[in-house]
This record gives C-alpha cells, structure tokens and sequence, in this order.
C-alpha cells in the first residue's frame, strides 16, 4: 500500500496517521515551512523544523503545540520513520522523508536548488515517491546567478540613490526578505516593515545569522528611509503608505518577473526575477537526483510538467492541492500589519 | 545593441510619459549617431522586408531548447510574445558582443535572398551571442512588429525636446519617405528630404470626444457641425503632377481606390485635402461593412468595385496654392475649400462634406438621433476659429458620437491575454441565445477594471468545464453587456452575423444567463441597418 495518499484535507500517511501540510484541521500535522499556504491554525498537533517553529510561534500563536526536529534526525511515528531535510526554499524549509517497510517517500513541499545565503542548502534525498511543486515548470523559467541578480539590485539601488529616491524593495516576509537582508546589508542601513522585522526577531532568537535592520515606526522620517534601502511585502506594495513616501522607487522581487508581462502587471519601477523556487533546470535536476520511480506533480504549471516528465520517461503524476496560493500569503501579511 | 535594449528596458520598466520622454532624450543624445534613424523607422512603424519568415525561427528555436513543439507552445501561451518566448527558453549564450544595432539590422536585410541554411547559421550564432534582454530586441528586429508603448506623438516630443526643433517640423519629416539607411539624424530632424518628396502629408488633427453636454461649449454661432462619417480618414495630395492618397495610419493608398485618381487632373498643384473614404452608392453613404470589401487589399476586382464604390468626404484644406495654411482659422479654410471643390467636375465622388445648419444645441441634438439613417456616427463640433492642429488638442474639435449598439451576452469562452495580461484570463468570447443553444456573437478583452480582470480570472479557475490549448470553457454564468458600433453579415461567422468594435460595457452583475438577449434580437437590427 501507498505511503502517502492525497485526500481533501491534504497530503496523508495512513501507516502513521498524520498529514503533510493539511489544509482542514487534522491531529498532526507535518509541517514543510511557514507560509500561510502550506500551514493552518486548528491542527492539533505540529510537527516542524527547528527554524520553522519561531515562523508558526509567530504567525499562528505562542501557545501553539510544536514539536521540532532537527535537520537530518529520524523520529518514528506509528511506526513510520520520519525526516526533515533542507529544502533552501526559505529559513527552515524542510522536505519531509517517510520511510515505512523499505519504501521511501519525499515530500518536497516548496524548494529551490541554488543556494541563497541563509536557508540551509537544499539535498536531493533518493526515494522511491517524490512529490514536487512545479510553481515554475516551464523551460522560460531559467534563473540567473543570485550573483548577478544582487548586482542589479545594487545598481538599482545607487541609481536611485544618485536621483534621490528611496528604494523600496518588494518581497515576501518570509524568506525573500531574509534573502535580501542577507545579500545586500552593507554600509546602507535596511528599513523593514513589522511583518519582517517580527520574523526578523524570532528567527534571530532562534539563533540565524541575520544583520541587522530597522523596524520601520511611524516616527522614522521619510527622508531618513530614503538613504536606506525599504523592504515591504507585496501586501503593502499599492498602499496608502507606499503613496506617502515622495519619490519612491519600487523593484519587485520575484521570479514572475522574468516575464515583462509579469513585470508590466506589477506596474513596479522595476523588476528582479529572485525567486525561492527551482526553475526549470533545478525542478529537473532536483528530481533526477531522487531517483525516484513516481513523480507526483503539485502546485504550478501541474499538467505542463507532469506530461514532460512522463515524456522523458519519469513516470509522473498530477495532483491537485491548495498549496502555491500567494493570496494566502498576502492576507497573513494584511492581519498582522 | 546594448544602448537600445536598455532604452527599451527603461521604457517597458516605467508607465509614466514623462519618463519615458526622459528615456528617449537621452537615448538621442547618447546613441551610435547611425543607430538612430533606425530607431526612429521601428518606433513609427516603418518596417523592413521580414528575411526569415516567423514559422522556421520559432522551429530552430524548438530545436536549440530542446524541448518538444507542444511545450515550446505552452511557453509560449504562457508569455504570450513570441519573439520573448524564444529569448527565454534558448540555451545560455556562450560569448558576447558589441555590434551595433544597425549593424544588426543591415546583417538581416542582408539576409533576403540567402538560403535557409545561410539564414539559419546566422541566426543561431547571433542568439548565441546575445543575453536574454538583447535576445528579444533581436527576434523583434527579425518580425519588424516594435510596439513598446511609444507613441508617434511621445516620440516626436522626445526628438522635439532633444533636438530643441519645433514638433510639427519633427512630426512632417518622420512622416515622410525616408529610408533610415541612407539619413542622418540631423537631416532627419532638419526635414532636408522632406522638401524633395512631392508625397508628404501634414499630421491629422484629431478630435476628443464630448463627454459633456454641448451646451458647455458656448454659442453655437462658433461652431461648425458637420456628421461623423464611419470610414478611413484619409489624406489627398496634389502637388508637382502627381497624386497621393495617405491613411490616417501614415500609410499611403493610393493604389487601393482608383475611383480617386481622377482627382489628379482636377486639383491644382500644391493642394492638400482632409477628409473620409467610404463607400458612396447612389449619393447614399454605405455601412462600414460595405467598404471593408475595399480595405487592405492589394488587387481589387470588378465586382469589388461595383459593390463597394468609393467616395471621398471632403472635410478641410490643408495646403492651398502651395502654401501651408493650417494656421488659418477654420472659417477660412472653408471657404478657401468650397472655392476648390467647385471647380471639380464629378462630385458624386469628391464631395464636400455638408455642414449642418442648425440654431440651438437642442434642434443638433435632436438631428443627431438621426445619425443612424445615413450611417455616420454622430456629429463633429469643430470651432470657426480653429487651427489645423497636429494631432489631438483639447477645445477645438469634438466628437459627438451616438451611442453604440448594445447586446446583453453571457461569457462562453476565456482565454489568458497576451502582454500585460500574459497570465490572467482577459479574453473572453460571449454569446446570445438561439432558442436552446447558445451562440457566440463577440470576442471582447477591453473594458474591465483591473480588478474586474482579477475577478473574471478567479470565477474562469474556479468554473472551467473543458480545456482547448489555452482557452478554456466555462459555466455560462457572467452577463456582460456587449456595446459596438455596427453590424455586418458573415459567412464566416456561425452566428452568420459580425459585430463591429465589440467591447465590454458592463459587468450586469444584475442580471442572470437566462435574461440575455437572443440571435433573433440581433438578427432584426441587421435587418433594419441594411
């Protein structure tokens, strides 16, 4: 029988009894990362990476019942052998392997291939089941260096300091915000809005390697952030207090903007296509290494992916979950702020 | 290559005309002095002979990815341009280099005549050569089609400012006969081929259309009316023995309409007339549909000019005696105008554009409820006083259009849109009743709100029945009310009618798929429009 198996409340494993990143409220919950599409409130129990838990502590309560795991450390449940490993798609982004009986099964969850600087670097884990996202399955989607991308941001951002506009980068709270943290501190103070400076805290607390940044409070002169470089969520991006600021320049972080439509829909000054999930090389390289003998497709370009695979002789599924809606994200981001 | 790919970067990464303007100045201020005449060519349209036609492109392009033909096809309804679509899956280039843009481009005229194995080389070392950015901006130097949201007018003011000339001027010599290979920027700007060319139009002025009631624009005793005809405008020159006929989309006509070219025998030297072509049986003005027979065609048969013969409306004079008068008031003009088309013999086909006697707004509006019987679109409002602008200015001349036809319809079909709209549904088609089917009568993608967009996009992920490529069929739920400017026959239609312009108008959230209008409904306008 199957390892895992794909119901309407989420991805489950019957041998031990507990899903993987449910969407309806269940007892256990396996949990790959924080972002608000693949963790809810109302599960009973959760179980997560070390670095994940300050992310679950910080959006869904304090007195949330988590339970950690460090990377690469097995525990048993119902007699279903349980594992995290890195997935570098954000700070304590996890794959969850199960093993149950000599059968192996990945749950990849969201990850990306290259190494970003501050989440643990992604592993390809051999298994016989592999479940992949497929957020940017399509060949369009080949990501430059990390390198290269940081060097246009940091063009971008002394041309606008020569024209003296505030920069104001737009990334998700979570993890592309730490990304840019990481990359682009310097001599330029980083001015960031509540959402990230409170994972910010945790995730130091919880002992990261993060520089350091200022919590963007109403008393912070306008023309103090526009010597600064601004991270604000996407959530924040058309609003009033984005208007407020005279003379800003917006760049979109995100991998829809290696598209010019993708760019043009954002209306943004500029666009940075840094994304957190694998491109097309990575999904493939990424599932080549598991070596697996089933490829189970979620979330993204599914039926594109999955039927390429199939072609190239990966025997290949599609599945549908709630997984890879940003909205999510974004309403998360409207509560807190 | 790369100065003009970072133009074009900097004039896609912005929506704000002032920087686009600031973009472009600089860019002529900066750029390869040969660069830039080609610029100007692709900006306004002028396009190349294309040397390799679009089907081998994208096949080498399939090649090279190595990716299967239905997925470079999904990619490609993903991006929704080709020429970025092959710039994105293409495999990293191996090398760089500087070779100017118009080094590219005489390369690719170079390439008329060569086989296709001579093409093919040529393109696969230069996307080899080139980043992703640098890429597109070739594969649109190959298909000639540049739309980036550079206006004519945006451009002209650009050159305007940077070359610190008038914009007419600018405008007069960008809309000539130049070839970019063979002038300077400065005899470009300076109009030195200009005087040489017996062809050039002046730009059209244009109209906006009246929002407000046409009491608010004073007495009528300064104003013109004369009836908003529904054809081509249309330039005719005369100068130096020989005739030319321009559309308004800068693009000489001549040859379409024969029925014109007696017109060279009958206007003096150095005249030049603004007006309307449109199909004219009988002293009778023609449906739109009627002259569509006649448009874009490069033969015309017996039986075409039978059925659509042309006429031409004649608004205004623009060139009189030789002499540039569009600086004269329009009352002037006038009667300068009158003065020439009376002495031309067949007015069955030039004719003067009546103007409308009328005493107060509200006999004109009353008039103007008739627009339909003699198919023109309503009214025209020009000032006794005005100039021949260039271009559109706000005061002088106004359109006062009828109100469109409107049809309640519900949506069928969505597609993802392309460019902007790369990745929402934004196309839809729409359909009326035909007792118990339904049956498609408009495909429409304007009109909606940016959120609207969003909320379409939501309800087509949410109700998709069938999947076709990248269209989809949804539940026949979302009325939209269907507004357009007429109604044709069409056999290729299964509705067996077309309609013209169809663009959303509104959302009916208010009304539900069994309240919209039927076939028969439309079937009866055509009817009484014919």
């Amino acid at each position: 029988m199957a390892l895992i198996t794909f119901t309407n409340k989420g991805i489950y494993c019957k041998q031990g009894d507990f899903y993987i990143d449910p969407w309806k409220p269940v007892d256990l919950a396996v949990t790959t990362h924080g972002h608000a599409d693949h963790v809810k409130w109302g599960n009973k129990g959760y179980l997560c990476q070390e670095l994940t838990k300050p992310v679950l502590l910080q959006r869904l309560g304090f007195d949330l019942p988590v339970q950690t795991l460090p990377y690469n450390k097995e525990i048993s449940i119902n007699g279903v052998k349980v594992s995290f490993f890195p997935a570098g798609h954000v700070i304590g982004s996890s794959q969850v392997r199960l093993e149950y009986k000599g059968e192996i099964c990945v749950v990849s969850g969201d990850y990306k291939v290259e190494y970003d600087g501050i989440s643990t670097a992604f592993e390809p884990v051999k298994c016989h089941t592999f479940v992949s996202e497929s957020t940017f399955g399509l060949p369009i989607y080949k990501w430059l260096p990390q390198e290269t991308v940081f060097g246009q941001i940091r063009n971008w951002i002394s041309d606008n300091h020569d024209q003296m506009k505030t920069s104001v980068l737009v990334a998700y709270s979570l993890g592309k915000a730490q990304r840019l943290i990481k990359n682009l501190a310097g001599d330029i103070p980083i001015y960031v809005h509540n959402s990230i400076a409170n994972l910010n805290e945790g995730f130091i607390k919880a002992g990261v390697d993060l520089p350091e940044t200022i919590r963007i409070t109403p008393d912070i002169k306008k023309d103090e952030l526009q010597k600064g470089i601004v991270i604000v969520p996407p959530a924040l991006a058309d609003g009033k207090w984005m208007k407020s600021l005279h003379h800003a320049a917006t760049g979109v972080c995100s991998g829809w903007m290696q598209v010019r439509a993708g760019r043009r829909w954002r209306a943004a000054d500029a666009g940075f296509a840094l994304s957190d999930h694998a491109d097309w090389p990575g999904l493939l390289s990424a599932i080549k290494a598991t070596e697996a003998e089933k490829v189970f497709v979620t979330h993204g370009f599914v039926s594109t992916f999955s039927k390429y695979l199939n072609e190239i002789g990966i025997p290949s599924a599609e599945v549908v979950t709630r997984y890879g809606n940003e909205d999510d994200e974004e309403e998360e981001i409207l509560k807190e702020a | 290559m790369r100065r003009f790919t970072q133009l074009i970067q900097q004039l896609e990464t912005s929506n704000k005309t002032n920087d686009k303007i600031a973009a472009l100045v600089s860019y002529f201020s900066t750029a390869d002095e040969r660069d830039k005449p080609f610029v100007i060519a692709m900006f306004t349209g002028k396009k190349p002979k294309r040397p390799v036609p679009t089907a081998l492109i994208r096949q080498w392009a399939t090649e090279l990815s190595d990716i299967p033909a239905w997925l470079f096809a999904e990619s490609y309804h993903s991006v929704g341009d080709l020429s970025e679509t092959i710039a994105l899956v293409l495999p990293p280039a191996t090398h760089t280099t500087d070779r100017k843009l118009h080094e590219w481009i005489n390369d690719l005229a170079a390439l008329n005549g060569k086989t296709d194995e001579e093409k093919k080389e040529f393109i696969l070392q230069a996307w080899d050569s080139l980043d992703t950015q640098e890429r597109f901006i070739f594969n649109k130097l190959i298909s000639g089609n540049f739309r980036i949201g550079v206006s004519n007018k945006m451009l002209v003011n650009a050159i305007s400012k940077q070359s610190d000339t008038d914009s007419n001027k600018i405008m007069h010599s960008i809309m000539g006969k130049w070839n970019p290979g063979e002038i300077t920027y400065d005899e470009l700007i300076a109009g030195a081929h200009v005087n040489t060319d017996n062809s050039w139009p002046y730009p059209f002025c244009l109209a906006y259309a009246l929002e407000a009631e046409p009491a608010s624009l004073g007495g009528t005793d300064e104003w013109q009316a004369e009836w908003k005809w529904d054809g081509i405008r249309g330039q005719i020159v005369k100068r130096n023995g020989e005739l030319f006929i321009w559309s308004r989309g800068e693009e000489l006509v001549t040859d379409q309409f024969p029925e014109l070219h007696f017109l060279k025998d009958e206007l003096p030297d150095g005249t030049v007339i603004d007006g309307e072509i449109l199909s004219v049986k009988d002293g009778q003005v023609q449906a739109f549909s009627i002259l569509q027979q006649r448009l874009n065609r490069k033969t015309i048969n017996k039986s075409q000019l039978k059925d659509a013969p042309i006429g031409f409306y004649i608004y205004d004079l623009l060139e009189y005696q030789g002499g540039d008068i569009r600086t004269q008031p329009l009352s002037e003009r006038r009667r300068l105008l009158e003065e020439i088309v009376s002495q031309i013999r067949n007015t069955d086909v030039a004719i003067l554009s009546p103007v409308i006697a009328f005493t107060g707004w509200d006999e004109l509006a009353e008039i103007r409820k008739g627009s339909r019987d003699n198919n023109s679109e309503g009214i025209m409002l020009k000032k006794l006083s005005s100039l021949y602008h260039s271009g559109r200015k706000r005061g002088d001349w106004w359109k006062w259009k009828i109100n469109p036809y409107t049809v309640d319809t519900v949506m069928i079909y969505a597609q993802k849109g392309s460019g902007r709209r790369a990745n929402h549904f934004t196309d839809y088609t729409f359909a009326v009743r035909d007792g118990e089917n339904l049956i498609t009568v408009a495909k429409a993608y304007s009109g909606l709100t940016d959120k609207e967009i969003k909320e379409v996009d939501s309800f087509v992920k949410k109700n998709a029945i069938e999947k076709f490529g990248p269209v989809r069929t949804v539940k026949p739920e979302l009325v939209f009310e269907i507004a357009f400017e007429g109604i044709a026959e069409s056999k290729r239609h299964k509705a067996g009618l077309a309609l013209r312009f169809p663009r959303i108008a509104r959302w009916r959230k208010d009304k539900v798929a069994a309240e919209i209008n039927t076939l028969d409904d439309l079937r009866q306008l055509l009817a009484s429009t014919l």
